[in-house]
């Protein structure tokens, strides 16, 4: 893993690297470094199943993140290369002629997140949710509950019990016990 | 599910699936387009009770000795179902077995939690099956949520959508659970008070307008059977 990772840092400018395991390690890359270096480990270094592709939304710091997750099965270690967004203008290049099932994970994130892929095939067809109208929903400033409460009827008497208050009532109702 | 699938170039249409002019049996001849949904839209209307006391109890006996379910799992509760069809717990023996249209079907079984988009396919589904029909909400998902109470996409209450008789509680609920919960079905059709599908036609707005409260991509017709 070092050796490639050394091959790499030759080749193109990578960011930080965090190395999980010695068979798994993490690579922040630009965004306009990151086709290269996917191809690269595509086509020389036997990278060749694209494992997943991933967002998170780092709210506080005003960015998506995107985890490109690639496998190389002869040696069998993992690459993830990390990419990091302006989350107002979430945009990417699409990537789904490297790997044709990145276009798959590239609607999800459309629909789920809201980042644009333009050129994606399908990319902004329904995927999992039909007539959605709020905010895409695995953003973090989108308030689940508030929008279960407005959206739908809620059967009323719903109580929930703190276990440990709840208990320790009905065993100590005189409330002596700690 | 919706009409311009059939026209998407991108999916070459098969020669059985075209539009075409057929010749009956009778020398007729008459154009079908297997890609086109034929449903009678007509509001449904309530069925009345047959006019002798006794006849309607003979019938309700006979429909509750025949509960035919519609198999179609909605959520994780689906998987309690297998072990009622298979030898260990046998729901054969009661008179209950699984239809796979639900033109052959006169239960619906909600087996769990239901998104918002099963919610569409569920709506049409129920609309298909012949009167009577009876619905048997199955697990805490269907009650109030569940565990998926503040999830954006799940409904929480199933009697605004669908009439229901019967609710089963659990998370999920054992075999067991839904056989003695079958059981009570038939003592609701016996005493002549499961009246789901007369309610459904009596409150049709009342449903509708809640349906279409959640789902925002009507696409489909008010009623279809």
């Amino acid at each position: 893993m070092r050796t490639l990772i050394e091959r790499l840092q030759d080749r193109f400018a990578l960011g930080p690297i965090t190395e999980q395991r010695p068979d798994l390690a993490f690579v922040t890359v630009e965004r306009a470094v990151l086709r290269p270096v996917l191809t690269h480990l595509r086509d020389h270094e036997g990278f060749t199943h694209l494992v997943l592709l991933t967002a998170v939304d780092w709210i506080e710091d005003g960015l998506f993140q995107l985890t490109y997750l690639v496998h190389d099965r002869r040696h069998g270690r993992d690459v993830g290369l990390r990419v990091l967004l302006p989350r107002e203008t979430a945009e990417m290049e699409s990537i789904h002629d490297l790997w044709p099932t990145a276009a798959t994970y590239q609607r999800e994130l459309r629909e789920m997140f809201g980042i644009a892929f333009p050129g994606s095939p399908r990319v902004d067809e329904e995927f999992i949710l039909e007539g959605w109208i709020d905010i895409p929903p695995y953003r973090r400033d989108f308030d689940t509950k508030a929008f279960s409460d407005a959206a739908f009827v809620h059967r009323p008497g719903r109580v929930t019990h703190d276990p440990a208050t709840h208990m320790r009532e009905r065993l100590h109702p005189e409330g002596t016990a700690k | 599910m919706k009409p311009d699938d059939a026209a998407d170039p991108r999916l070459p249409v098969k020669d059985e699936l075209k539009k075409r002019i057929v010749k009956g049996p009778d020398g007729f001849e008459f154009e079908v387009d297997p890609l086109q949904d034929y449903y009678c839209d007509a509001r449904p209307e309530v069925r009345p009770g047959s006019y002798v006391r006794i006849v309607e109890d003979l019938f309700n006996w006979a429909r509750s000795e025949s509960l035919w379910i519609l198999g179609f799992g909605t959520g994780c509760g689906a998987i309690e179902m297998r072990p009622l069809m298979t030898p260990r717990f046998d729901a054969y023996r009661y008179g209950i077995q699984w239809r796979p249209t639900p033109r052959q079907a006169n239960l619906f079984v909600i087996s769990g939690y239901l998104s918002v988009k099963t919610l569409k396919r569920v709506i049409r589904s129920y609309e298909q099956m012949q009167n009577p029909k009876y619905v048997v909400g199955l697990g805490s998902c269907t009650i109030n949520g569940g565990m998926y109470w503040d999830s954006y996409n799940t409904i929480k209450k199933l009697d605004e959508y669908l009439p229901v008789d019967v609710y089963i509680a659990g998370c999920m609920p054992r075999p067991e659970a839904l056989l003695a919960g079958f059981e009570e079905l038939k003592r609701i059709i016996r005493a002549g008070k499961a009246e789901g599908a007369n309610l459904y036609a009596k409150n049709f707005d009342w449903y509708k307008a809640n349906q279409k409260r959640v789902i925002h991509d009507w696409d489909m017709p008010d009623y279809n059977w």
